[in-house]
Order: C-alpha cells, then structure tokens, then sequence
C-alpha cells in the first residue's frame, strides 16, 4: 500500500512537470516567432508547395481580387484552410513580424495535439498494461513505469523539427492535428470525432486516407494488445481467479470485459456512415467556396493532382523531387507510378502482420508516408517521432537507437549547410544536398525496419513469458 | 471590183467592230484610271539626327501600301507589295502587327524618350512580336502559332519558339489600348544577324539595290550602338468600313552610330568640345546615288530636336536662329552653328499648340535625279560651335533590376525616377487641378519565375505607400508551371510632385525538369521587358505642312504616338540540377527503395527461435514423407500454440502447384498483353 501511494505522488509529480514543460515549450515557441530573421518559412525542409505560408497568403490575395485560388501553380491546399487562415495572413500589427496571428494558430494546433497524444498515450499504456496482467507477465522493467503519453506528447511539443514547423509557419501542424485527431477519436472509441479527422486529414494532404486500415482496426479489434491468441488459451484462468494484488478491484471489473474481444464489425459500418457524410458535407463547404470559380473538378486537379504527378520540383527533404528532376521525360509515369504503388504494396503485410496493434500499425505507416511522400518536410517526421514516445515500452530494445539519434541530428544539422551551398553560395551542387536526403530517408528506413523488428521481437517475447507461464 | 467590194465591207466590218469595242476600251481605262488612284505605293524616307551623346541616329523608314483585295481589279495581284506579306495577312487575317528585332539597348535619357522615334522604335532587345487577329476568340492561338512559324520562314528567325504558350501572352490593356484577340511574345535572347537584315530587305522593291537602302552596308550597319530593324503591319483588310488602302507596311530600321570624329579624341564630351562632324558616307561608308525608281518619294532627313534648338537659342541671337530656321530660304545651308553640305529643299518648323519658341527644325532634302553615280549625295554636317544639351525625355526614367542574392528566392525592384519635364511638355490634363502621373505598366514574367502578387510594395519617394492609393488599376494572371507566363498590368497613379517610386514584387524560383533548361542554363534565364507607358502623354510632332508632299514619316509623327519605354531584360541566375547525373540519380533512388521494400518486407515474413526450428525441419522432411511430417508438425505446433493446421498444411503440399499456377498466370498475362498491346506498336 506504501508502494502505491509513492507510486501515486510520484506520478502526480510527474503530472505537475508535464504542464510545467507544456507551458515552456508554448513561452519557448512565442519566443521563436519574436526571433524576426531566422526566415524558417522559408526553408525547403520546413515549408513544402503544399504547406507553404507564402503560397497560402497568394492563394487568399488570389480569391480577395476574385480569381479563383488555384489560378496560376502558387496554391496547392485546401480551399477551407484558405478561409480559415487566409484572413489572418493579412491582418497585420504594427511593429509585429508579420503573420503573427497565423504562429499562434499553429501554436494551438500543435499544443491540442500534443494533448491529444497524450490522451492517445494514457489509453495505450492502460489497455497495454491491462493485458499484460491478464497475459500474467511481469516484465522486468515494469516497475519503473513511463507514462507513454506523457513522453510522447513532450517529445511533439520539445522536438526541433516540430518546433520549426511551427515557427516556420508551415501548415503541417494543422495536418498533424487532423491526423492525432482520427487516432485519438479511433482509440477512444467516439466513432464521429474519427470520422471528422480522417475526413479532414485526408482532404488537407491526401496521403492519410491509408489510415484507414489502422482506424478500421481501431475501431473494430480495440486498442493495441498482444494477438489474441495469446489470451485465447489463458482467458479462461483469467475469470476463475482475478486477480487482486496490484490494482483495485473496480478498475479490473471496468476492463475485464474489453480484452479478448472479436473484430466488432458495428463501430467500422458507423465510421464508414461518418466518414460518407462528413466528405459529402466537406465537399459541399468546398464547393460553395469555390463556387464562382472553376468547381470542385478544379480542386481536385490542383490539390491531389498535384499531389500524386509530382509538378514542383524544387529541393526538399524527400528523394523524389531529385529523381523527377532527372528522370527522362518518358519514364516519369512509370516511375510515379512505382512510387505510389510502394506506399500502397506495404499496406497489406504490415496490416496482416500488425493486425493487433493498429496505433503502432498507424506509427509505421505514418512514417512510411512521411519518407514517400511527394512533398515531406520535417512536420511529418515530428509527428511520427513523437508517436514512436507512445510505444515507450515496446520498443525499449530498439536496435541502433543511438545511432540513429545521431544519425537524425546530423541530417538536420548537415541539411541547411548543403542547402547553402548549393543555393546560396554556388559552391556545392545538387548531388550534394540530395546525399543528405538520401543519408535522411536511409536512416528512416533503419527507424522503421528496426521498429517494426522490435515490435514483433516484443511480440515473441510476451508469447514465451506468457507460455512459460501457463505450461 | 469585186474584191474591192469585199475590202470595203471588210472595212467597214472592222470600223463596226472597232465602233463597238470602243465603250468597252474606255471603260477598261476608267476602271484603270480608277484603280490607279488606290494603287500600291512605295516610299522610302532617312531621318538624321545628333545626340547629345556624339552618337548620330539613323532612321530608315520605308512604307508600302495596297490597296484592298475587292477594290484591286487585278485581284490579288501586287506590283510592288510584297507577296508574302499580303498572303500572311489573308491567310491569318491579321489586322495590325508588329516584328522586330533589335540588338543593344536604347538609352532613353541620352537618345530620347519623348518623340515618335524612341517610343515606336525602340524595342526590347532580341525579337518582339504582338498582332491582332480579326479571328473568333477561340480560333487566336492557333493563328498565332502558324503566324509564328510563318514569320520564322520568312525571316530566318528562331520566332517559332514564340509558339509554346508558355513564351506568349494575351495582354488586356496593359501594352496596347485595343488589344482584343492580341497576342504579345518576346525572345529576349534571340541574336539579331545580317541573315535577318537579308529577308527584311527583300521585301522592298528595290532590295538594297538602289535608293536610300544602298546605305544600308552591313559592317557599319551592325557596328552600331543599337540597332532595331522593325516591321509594321496595318491591315484594313477585314474592316467593313474600311478606306481604300488596305494594307500598310511600314519597315523601319533605327540604328545608332558613332562618327568616326577625326579631330577631337573620343573619351570625352565637354560643352567645349565640338560635337563629331558626320557625313553619309563616313558613317556609312556609302552614298545614295538615286532614288528607287519605284518609290514615289524618297527624301533624307536631319532633325534637329527641342533641346538642340533650345540650346542654340541660348547661345546665339534672333539674326543667326532665323539663318538655321530659314537655311532654304537663304540659299544657304551655312549658318553660325553648323554647316551643311547640301541645300535643304524645304525647311518644317515644328508648330505647337501652345506659344513656344523652343521647337524642332526638319531639314528636308529630296532626292531627286539631279544625284547619279558621277554625283552622288553625300549629305555633311559639320559643327561651327561645341553644342551640349539634353534631349526632350519621358517624363518617369525607368529602371528594372533584381533584389536580393542567391538561387532560391529574389524580388523584382521597378525604379521610376522623375526627369522632371518642363511644363511644356505636361498636357493639359496634368496641369490642371486634378494633378497626378498615370503609368501603365505590362509586365510578362515566365513560369519558372514564381511571382507572389500579394508582396508588391511601393514605395514613392523613398517612402512605402499603401497600394490602394497608387495602384489605379490592376489585372494579374499568375503564371501556371509549363502552361503559361504571369501577366500583371497596372495602372498607377502617382502625384504630381513624385521625384522617385519604386514597385517591389518577390518571386521564388522555380526548379526545372533538366530538359527544360536552355542550353546554357548556368548563364540564367530571362525575363523579359516589361512595357512602361503614359496615357497621359501623347508623343506627335506637328509641322508646318505644305501639303505639298506629304511623306509617310512626317504623317506618321503628326499622329499621336502613345510614350513607350522598355525596361532592361533582366537575367536571372538559376541553379542546376547535375546535368550529368540522370542514371545515378535514378539508380541510386531505386537503391534506397529497394532497401527500404526489401528490409521491411524481410522483417515482417522473419521468424526466429523455434519458429526457425520449425520451419527447418518442415523444409527437410517435405520431400519425403509428406503425410508424417505434417502430422508431427502437427504435434509440434500443437505445443507451442493453436494452429490453424489444416490451411498450413494444405499450403505445403500445394506449394507445388501454386508455384505451377503462378507461373502459368504470369506467362498468360503476358501472352494477353503482348497480344493486345505489342500488336498496336
């Protein structure tokens, strides 16, 4: 009982220090929008074509002398994005930097995200810790418990390459508030809330309509668990005898009957309704919006079709913009075609594979995309970094992490200095400033193939503690 | 007798015939007559000028006209009007047209800017093309490309790359007043040769054969400081109300020179200095001995702008202003100030609606068959007393350049600085209570150069001002990557007491596929021109006309003229991809594609432990004994956990099958395709 109540001030502690960097972190971000010529919005690493501020402020200029956004090749986003943030990259106070009220948005976008990962979080880690008690496995470090969400939400907010996004004025927070949202309505259960961010999500940056699988299965097996297998043959001793020696009695009635549960095919068919009505009604607002102009036909061709050809080619952190600079003019369908095709071919056997664990399953394909993609910046890599926090536990024995932590670092400190000499000072080429995000993507792919090993290591792990345990 | 008779009746027969045709006789000479009034004319003019910069302007200006195809008896049947051209017009239904090609550029604040020359003549360097098209809306495009590609024939220029819509625009008001159906395109980069200067000529009558083209020597032609050769198309053609000429080709050709000065040492120019004395033959090497015997006037000019006249007025009295004013009547072309070789056949005084006495001075000389061979005329200017002044200028001098450094991002900087005109030079308008600048400004910006309209700034005097009050007017079309350039026209508005404003506008650049770089990509690429003009100012000289001979270029200026300037073409340097590098870069993407497919795959399909065991011992005893190796397995799973046994085992023993059926379907897919698809190509 001792234990428990330093357990439990401990955790209240932790609590307190949690809002403590909460409030740094935003005072931290205020700070950096005051910092006038550091010019991140700017940077290709941080703003790409399609979450660019500078385009976002022509695309609204653009429908103020009544054109239509997508006029010309500046604006590539969402028409609703337009009227939401468009009237505050006008508004100007004297003596202020300029776009001052659209930083605070993105400042409240990325602070509810990072709330919402952690809400994400606090669900995993019960639901994790909930089935490792019914599995009677007593991992060693059990004791010294994280609070996953905790971390993973200060990882969002404390990370570098969240941070410039934010004060780079890039839209990617708002993409990544959308994307948290969906997870965190899936893992919650509240099938509308889902709804509303895929269909958000989907229709701020396209990629994210493969989240689909995972919040399926979200919705319809429950939060991450071992497979069900491994319960299947211990269920039975589980309801003979609860147990009653670390937790309270009320809480393991609560979960009890959540555990070994089948695919529930109810919550999907609904967030399948949600999800038709809530497009029906986004392109309605889109097509009232654009109603003057050239329609919904001239949205999609300007947003997705702009997406998935691949038009701007100038420099980012991804490798594709190189390869289509290149690429002979009549291989380049075949290649976006091999591009797109990869992102959908790894689909299918990671969801067979991570079927019982569709957060982490949505984690691998989150950074899946966030390499891919036609246009990534480093947005999408914060998001992803921080859900990696999320699976604290699991992925203790990830392999290389040293290595690849500096790995990271150095991509992010070498890619400004290769981007300066290629651009600004002309001594450098090209070759120079894609070796770096060649260098990048590797080290994504280490991330992920190492995870995913980890995950599936972890996996086996549970299944011989768990066997051993009940032979 | 009889034959007699017969002769007679014959006689008479014919005096009948001859009677009866007569009607008919005349009325062919009447129509004739008729048509002579309307014929194809040709004339051809050379207009002299000093500049204050010791350079000499030569302007030739030689205009052709037909007359309508419906009133012409012979149809379309041209003496004396170029073929070609006529067929371009009816075959593009053009009705106005403007080629020209021009080397150097002109200084506007030494060769001037407010006079029918500068604002007609001079061009942005390289190759300008605008026409008007008498074509429904939809059929203009594609008129414009075959014009293009036709001009590109005829003049042996690289003007079919005006044919891409990514290299032509559609200006609404911004370059022209009545620009519907217009298309404007520019190649600022295309070099300008003799072998354009060949096909231009052979649209005169007379070539470079006789008359005043003989001047035109190629060495001390191109050894000039500008050089603009320019054709003018004005068709009346499709005009319902239209006049009975029809169409009106003017080609001029404007070069500036510098006299070879043989007593003053070139380096500088002081008040005290005489300005270099020139004659035809020594700036181009060449006399007119004659004048084309199809031209129906041919006369040579010197011009005397505003300022000179307003110079030498300073220097010199009423007795010696009325020598230079009135040299013809004199007898003598000698006065205190300068000399000239020749008698001028007649003297235009400018006359100006307002009372002035700084007005220009025309010395005409006609040339006549008085100069052959054994006398040829060889006009001769020479200076008495060193001369400075400056030259009439518009009334905002405008300059373009690029702000900031590096490859990525930049602005375009629009300088208009006033020249402060006197106030005759200000319309009525200006003066008057309402007092403000209109500029106009067409500026085309190609795609590669990504503009963000919502930065544009202007700052007057040093001093950022709020767009709504300069900004009068203003129509953007934003440039659309590999489809079409940015257009942005606007009409400011600027107070009257301006001394200097400036237009800022930022740009991103863009990033090119490696095919779309021009050859010599690490020079940069271009933007061009941008068209700077003043609705307010009219640029038209009138003179004290005789009616006697009214020759083209003197009714040319007498028209309004609208002030034009061209601002510097503006090169802006782009980074590169490695030109070198497309199999690398595509072999080495693949590679990290091929990692990532290949290690995630390798790891999801893994097992380890005993799964390993177990699948080792599957593969060994598969070949032998099937039916026990799947009951042991059986066994062997059955400890570890739950199979699915009957799926598992099934798939091992139908693993050879598949394995058959898969490489039957891959086969057959490919029989299909090369059946549906080879048999196409």
């Amino acid at each position: 009982m001792k234990a428990k109540e330093q357990f439990e001030e401990k955790m209240k502690k932790k609590k307190g220090k949690f809002w403590i960097w909460m409030m740094l972190s935003v005072i931290f971000r205020l700070l950096m929008i005051y910092f006038p010529n550091l010019n991140l919005s700017s940077r290709p690493e941080v703003s790409t074509p399609l979450t660019s501020i500078h385009r976002l402020a022509e695309g609204y200029w653009l429908k103020q002398s009544s054109m239509s956004p997508y006029t010309g090749s500046m604006y590539h986003g969402s028409p609703l994005l337009l009227s939401l943030l468009g009237p505050l990259t006008v508004k100007r106070i004297e003596g202020q930097p300029d776009h001052l009220l659209c930083s605070f948005a993105f400042v409240v976008a990325d602070v509810l995200s990072a709330l919402l990962i952690r809400g994400i979080g606090q669900n995993l880690q019960r639901a994790y810790y909930q089935s490792l008690k019914l599995l009677k496995v007593n991992l060693s470090k059990n004791s010294e418990i994280f609070p996953a969400g905790d971390i993973a939400s200060l990882v969002y907010v404390w990370n570098p390459f969240t941070i410039v996004a934010c004060v780079g004025l890039s839209t990617s927070p708002i993409e990544n508030l959308a994307i948290v949202l969906t997870l965190y309505g899936a893992s919650k259960g509240q099938v509308p809330l889902a709804a509303f961010g895929f269909v958000m999500a989907t229709h701020l940056s396209l990629y994210p309509v493969i989240l689909i699988i995972p919040v399926i299965l979200l919705l319809g097996n429950g939060l991450d668990a071992p497979p069900r297998k491994f319960f299947e043959r211990s269920f039975s001793r589980v309801i003979e005898g609860p147990s009653s020696d670390s937790c309270s009695q009320q809480e393991e009635v609560i979960n009890q009957p959540e555990v070994p549960k089948g695919f529930s095919l109810r919550p999907v068919i609904y967030f399948l309704l949600w999800v038709s009505l809530f497009s029906v009604y986004l392109l309605l607002l889109c097509g009232v919006s654009l109603k003057q102009f050239g329609g919904l036909w001239e949205m999609f061709r300007s947003t997705y079709g702009f997406i998935l050809t691949v038009q701007d080619l100038s420099p980012n952190i991804g490798i594709l913009w190189y390869l289509f600079a290149e690429v002979f003019e009549f291989f380049r369908d075949f290649y976006l075609i091999v591009f797109h095709i990869n992102i959908l071919f790894m689909i299918l056997p990671l969801s067979i594979r991570l079927h019982h664990r569709p957060l982490f399953l949505a984690f691998v394909l989150l950074s899946i995309l966030a390499m891919l993609k036609s246009y990534p910046s480093v947005g999408d890599s914060a998001l992803y970094l921080s859900f990696m926090g999320l699976f604290v536990d699991e992925l203790v024995d990830l392999e290389f992490s040293f290595f690849l932590f500096c790995g990271y670092i150095g991509i992010s400190l070498l890619s400004p200095v290769m981007h300066n000499l290629w651009i600004w000072r002309g001594t450098g080429n090209a070759n120079f400033y894609f070796a770096n995000a060649m260098a990048y993507a590797c080290f994504q792919i280490v991330l992920v193939v190492e995870s995913v090993s980890t995950m599936l290591n972890h996996d086996r792990k549970l299944r011989k503690l768990s066997a051993v345990k009940h032979s | 007798m009889k034959m007699d008779s017969v002769l007679n009746a014959m006689a008479s027969f014919l005096r009948l015939i001859s009677l009866l045709c007569l009607p008919i006789l005349f009325a062919v000479s009447a129509i004739g007559s008729v048509s002579e009034g309307v014929a194809e004319d040709f004339s051809e003019d050379l207009l002299l000028k000093p500049l204050p910069d010791r350079k000499v302007l030569a302007h030739f200006h030689f205009q052709s006209t037909a007359p309508s195809s419906r009133s012409n008896s012979y149809g379309r049947h041209h003496h004396l009007f170029p073929k070609a051209i006529s067929q371009l017009v009816h075959k593009y239904r053009i009705k106005e047209m403007e080629l020209s090609f021009t080397q150097g550029r002109w200084r506007y604040d030494r060769w001037g800017g407010f006079d029918p020359i500068s604002s007609s003549n001079a061009k942005p360097s390289g190759v300008e093309l605008w026409a008007v098209f008498d074509v429904p809306p939809n059929e203009v495009d594609a008129t414009w490309k075959n014009l293009t590609h036709s001009l590109s024939g005829l003049f042996c220029a690289s003007i079919n790359f005006l044919e891409s819509s990514t290299s032509y625009s559609a200006p609404k008001w911004g370059f022209h007043p009545a620009s519907e159906n217009m298309r404007y395109g520019t190649l600022p980069r295309e070099a300008v040769c003799t072998e354009n200067l060949t096909p231009w000529l052979k649209l005169l009558p007379c070539r470079d054969k006789s008359g005043l083209s003989v001047l035109m020597d190629r060495p001390s032609i191109y050894k000039g400081f500008y050089h603009s050769q320019r054709l003018h198309l004005l068709s009346s053609e499709y005009d319902s109300n239209a006049v009975d000429l029809a169409i009106v080709l003017d080609q001029t050709l404007t070069v500036v020179l510098q006299p070879h000065s043989h007593r003053g040492t070139l380096g500088y120019s002081t008040a005290t200095q005489l300005q270099p004395s020139w004659s035809l033959s020594s700036i181009f090497g060449r006399r007119v001995t004659g004048k084309c015997a199809l031209a129906r006037s041919s006369n040579v000019y010197i011009q005397l702008d505003r300022g000179l006249m307003a110079e030498l007025q300073g220097m010199l009295g009423e007795q010696e202003m009325f020598a230079i004013i009135g040299a013809s009547s004199e007898g003598s072309g000698s006065n205190p100030a300068f000399e000239l070789s020749a008698n001028p056949d007649r003297v235009h005084m400018e006359i100006s609606s307002r009372d002035d006495k700084h007005l220009s001075v025309l010395y005409m000389f006609m040339v006549e068959e008085k100069y052959d061979d054994s006398e040829p005329l060889d006009l001769r200017f020479t200076w008495k007393i060193p001369v400075a002044w400056s030259i009439p200028q518009a009334p905002l001098h405008v300059t373009r350049f690029l702000l900031g450094s590096g490859n990525e991002r930049g602005a375009i900087a629009l300088q208009l600085k006033s020249t402060k005109p006197s106030d005759r030079l200000m319309p009525d308008t200006v003066i008057s209570d309402s007092c403000s600048l209109l500029v106009r400004v067409f500026q085309v910006v190609p795609w590669y150069i990504k503009v963000y309209y919502h930065t544009l700034q202007v700052f007057i005097d040093d001093r950022p001002h709020t767009i709504a009050n300069v900004v009068e007017k203003m129509q953007v079309s934003p440039s659309k990557d590999k489809v079409s350039p940015g257009v942005m026209e606007m009409l400011l508005k600027f107070p009257c007491g301006l001394k200097s404003a400036a237009l800022t506008i930022e740009f991103d650049k863009g990033f090119l596929h490696i095919d779309e770089y021009p050859p010599d990509a690490h020079q940069g690429l271009d933007i061009p021109s941008a068209v700077i003009s003043f609705p307010d100012f009219f640029a038209s000289t009138q003179f004290m006309e005789n009616n006697i001979s009214k020759s083209p270029i003197l009714s040319k200026w007498q028209g309004q003229s609208p002030i034009l300037s061209y601002t510097e073409v503006l090169l802006v340097p782009f980074t590169t991809p490695d030109f070198s590098m497309p199999y690398n870069v595509i072999t080495i993407t693949c590679t990290v594609l091929a990692l990532y497919f290949g290690s995630l795959l390798n790891v999801l399909r893994r097992r380890v432990g005993e799964e390993e065991r177990f699948m080792k011992s599957k593969g060994t005893n598969n070949f032998h004994v099937s039916h026990l190796v799947s009951k042991s397995l059986a066994r062997l799973r059955g400890r570890q956990w739950e199979p699915s046994e009957s799926q598992s085992s099934s798939s091992i023993s139908n693993s050879k099958s598949k394995l058959l059926f898969k490489v039957i379907l891959v086969a057959g897919l490919a029989a299909a395709w090369q059946y549906y698809f080879g048999s196409g190509t």
